[in-house]
């Protein structure tokens, strides 16, 4: 039971540091990506390359001044943003970081908890997401926040529709289980989802675009109309708070994406790589390698995410919730119309 | 435990979150925080919904109503504005009412509950009653008909939304 204990305690503190680390670091390959695309040099004082310029950052965020305004309601204020941080630390409790791990008989698995629902269980943590941009806009008291705060809120209300039917056609794809590491480990021979999920996997990337307020989806906080958006009267760490809770929200959906739809910790002929090289199933060099081939496929994804940032314009609003209601939706739907279609004339469906 | 399974300690306290919640809803001055209550309020039923091994309503319970319905609540109220300058006061006579047709809704609740004893309940396999599959055939199977009424329902109430939202064409 205690063994237990630690061991799940080890893996939150593992899951936390990455997630906290990979968010830290993402600010600098931000900051380093568009300076390439921009043909600049980008932060390269702090450290060699700049590579201490997110500890500088943090620090300054730390040391600025604090300020709560007067007329906000404190409490929300502060709930605001610690809201937002908690819900997007808590989707990765239920991704399968990497292979299982066998130490002394014993087997460990790389993944928090593996819930039944674990794809629903993502989608409650994405919805109540919400609720820290709503409440620290609201409490600022403060037009250009509360409107920041509702055109989040609409926009990621939104696009959660199209977000999950497509998620639905996967789980069709995947025989119906909603575990994500059953979803991972079907995909360890043969094919990975994308190859039977094209369109769905393309509606999901621009869902988590969108749910993670990434650019061209940035209305919210899009500074030459509203200010700073929902974090306008935000400052010190309350600020960093937001804008680094958005980091990890992009680190986990880039996660969630590699494990629905690239396959997770499994590679191409991974089973014959491991067995060339000679390492039997649940060696610790298995887990290793497998989670080395999924954190590749979340920084693929983390890139996609930037250059999409630093090459196209931000929507309209009107276009914005055009795209949502009239193409997505109903693209989504048809996915899951065609997807069913064809899973029934496989036989995989029977009633 | 002093007697109690950790079940029933985790029921207890859920229960009393649960209608403290719910007190508070009903009290607190500012209508945001009472959304907000709510929202918890329908945290403590979802882990009551956990309790009884119904992981899948549990979770849905949470993305429709703390996660979606809500929402909508609350950005209403928002919206609006409310407070105690500039909402017109009531009258005594539409207080009065309103506590007469409250306490009229607890009378049709209670006398709802009033036959709940004498029901037997149909088990479907269980403890996996609350998993997608078995709820996915009790829905989509034995309950196939109702279930489509109660679809035919919200769709009426969207499609009168969509009539009353829409701007006059002349």
């Amino acid at each position: 039971m205690i063994a237990f204990v630690i061991y799940k305690f080890i893996l939150c503190a593992i899951v936390f540091g990455v997630s906290l680390g990979v968010a830290a670091y993402s600010t600098l390959w931000e900051r380093k990506f568009s300076a390439i695309l921009q043909d600049r040099v980008g932060p390269d004082k702090a450290g060699p390359w700049g590579l201490l310029q997110p500890l500088a950052d943090g620090g300054k965020m730390f040391f600025k001044e604090e300020i709560i305004p007067t007329v906000s309601n404190k409490f929300l204020f502060i709930l605001g943003p610690s809201l937002f941080m908690l819900t997007a630390l808590m989707t990765g409790a239920v991704i399968p970081w990497g292979a299982d791990l066998v130490i002394g008989g014993k087997t460990y698995s790389a993944q928090i908890t593996d819930i039944n629902i674990g794809v629903l269980y993502l989608l409650g943590v994405v919805s109540v997401g919400v609720y820290g941009v709503m409440i620290g806009g609201w409490a600022s008291n403060n037009k250009y926040a509360l409107l920041g705060a509702i055109r989040a809120s609409s926009q990621m209300i939104s696009y959660e529709i199209a977000m999950g039917i497509s998620v639905i056609a996967l789980v069709v794809t995947a025989g119906g289980t909603l575990s994500l590491r059953e979803i991972v480990q079907q995909q360890d021979a043969g094919f990975a989802n994308i190859v039977y999920q094209p369109l769905g996997f393309l509606i999901f990337f621009i869902c988590a675009l969108a749910e993670t307020n990434r650019a061209p989806f940035d209305l919210p906080e899009c500074e030459s109309e509203l200010v700073g958006g929902y974090h306008t009267e935000y400052s010190s760490m309350k600020l960093g708070l937001f804008l680094f809770a958005e980091y990890i929200n992009m680190f986990i959906s880039s996660a969630i994406m590699a494990a629905f739809y690239f396959g997770g910790y499994n590679f191409p002929f991974a089973a014959e790589f491991y067995n060339a090289i000679g390492l039997e199933a649940g060696s610790i060099w298995i887990t290793l390698i497998g989670f080395g081939a999924f954190f590749t496929k979340i920084v693929i994804f983390i890139c996609v995410f930037m250059w999409i940032r630093w090459t196209l314009p931000r929507f309209r609003y009107d276009q914005l919730m055009d795209l949502g209601w009239r193409i997505l939706i109903p693209l989504s739907l048809l996915n899951l119309a065609i997807t069913v279609g064809v899973e029934y004339l496989r036989g995989n469906i029977n009633f | 435990m002093l007697g109690y399974t950790i079940t029933q300690w985790l029921f207890g306290i859920l229960s009393f979150l649960a209608i403290m919640f719910g007190l508070l809803v009903v009290f607190s001055k500012n209508p945001v925080n009472s959304v907000l209550y709510l929202v918890l309020t329908f945290f403590c039923i979802a882990g009551h919904y956990l309790l009884m091994n119904a992981q899948f309503l549990a979770i849905v319970h949470i993305v429709v109503y703390a996660g979606a319905i809500l929402v909508l609540f609350l950005f209403i109220i928002m919206l609006m504005n409310l407070n105690e300058d500039s909402e017109p006061q009531r009258t005594w006579l539409t207080k009065i009412i309103a506590a007469a047709s409250g306490g009229l809704m607890l009378f049709v609740l209670i006398g709802s509950l009033k036959g709940a004893e004498k029901l037997t309940l149909t088990s479907y396999g269980a403890a996996q009653t609350g998993m997608v599959k078995n709820l996915g055939k009790v829905l989509f199977k034995d309950f196939l008909f109702p279930f489509e009424i109660i679809s035919v329902l919200l769709l009426a109430a969207m499609v009168g939304v969509i009539l009353i939202g829409k701007k006059e064409t002349k």
